[in-house]
């Protein structure tokens, strides 16, 4: 009997373990929906047909328990910022941030305001930061594309720190 | 009616309690002592020629003003005369610190509950931190606010 693969030489792929689990994770991010104001707008924009994240397997959802990825769009407020960390703590590991726009970089605009929190970044750890007010579909693709990398770059299969994450590190 | 007719109306029934007509703005205003600012509002919603049948009446005709004391700002609520005074004294309450003495409920309507003084005054100072959240911002827009 002949091995396998050569048999079927056209159709077998090998590869490692991390880069397939990578591979398969980094092409179904569900992201939750999280938008706080305009920047939202533009988040919608980037799901609909003419960006379509769909076509990178990125979903929307609309519980944290079903997402890898929260995209914080918009303004942030520290009556917000509670619910924003429950909802963080609320989604399984593992798990990244985009935050979308100014105002959730570092209160953008507002951030002379009393009630606006000062970046995202102040109440939980974020992974990209999308410039921009607001950033258009293309910049937040874009970043969505930067969060594939990162998972492509983590290890799964030895002990040490995931690498690649800076949240974990 | 016009401000100036409203104003002369208030001025020979309240004597003493309203003042400081000023006519020649957009919004014409005259002053109103905190005793007596239930009184003229009654008067003015039940009054057949005034007839200031909805709270909004009181910004189209005439801003009634009260001075109140910054340390100590306590004032008689409008709850009684117009319903929906409510939730905009809860607002006054909220930002400014003006206490509505007799209000049903008389809480923060737009900020946290553990918010600590009132924004929208000049005095106003900061926290540090809100909840554990530092209100610091970026350095160059901290060395620019100095």
């Amino acid at each position: 009997m002949k091995p396998l693969i050569n048999s079927l030489p056209e159709t077998v792929f090998t590869t490692k373990v991390d880069d397939l689990l990578n591979w398969g994770r980094a092409s179904s991010q569900w992201y939750m929906l999280f938008g706080l104001a305009c920047c939202a707008i533009e988040l919608m924009q980037t799901g609909g047909p003419r960006a379509d994240l769909d076509r990178f397997g990125a979903v929307p959802r609309a519980t944290p328990r079903q997402s890898d990825l929260m995209i914080v769009a918009g303004t942030l407020t520290y009556k917000m910022a509670k619910r924003t960390k429950l909802l963080y703590d609320q989604m399984p590991d593992p798990k990244y941030v985009i935050s979308m726009g100014s105002c959730s970089n570092c209160g953008g605009l507002f951030q002379l305001a009393y009630s606006v929190c000062k970046g995202v970044d102040k109440i939980i750890p974020v992974d990209v930061y999308v410039p921009g007010c607001p950033p258009r579909p293309e910049a937040l693709t874009e970043g969505l594309l930067r969060i594939q990398d990162k998972m492509m770059r983590e290890r799964w299969l030895v002990k040490s720190p995931r690498l690649g994450n800076g949240a974990e590190a | 009616m016009e401000a100036k007719e409203v104003y002369l109306k208030l001025e020979t029934q309240f004597p003493g309690q309203v003042g400081d007509f000023k006519g020649d703005v957009p919004e014409p205003y005259c002053s109103v002592s905190p005793e007596g600012i239930v009184a003229v509002c009654r008067f003015l919603r039940d009054d057949s020629n005034c007839k200031f049948e909805v709270l909004s009446d009181l910004k189209a005709q005439i801003v009634l003003k009260v001075d109140l004391p910054r340390d100590h700002p306590t004032v008689p609520t409008l709850e009684g005369v117009w319903k929906v005074a409510n939730w905009f004294e809860r607002e006054v309450f909220d930002l400014f610190g003006v206490i509505f003495e007799g209000h049903s409920d008389l809480r923060r309507i737009m900020l946290p509950e553990d918010w600590v003084g009132y924004p929208l005054r000049k005095d106003y100072v900061e926290q540090e931190e809100y909840d554990g959240i530092s209100t610091q911002r970026a350095p160059l827009v901290e060395k620019l606010l100095r």
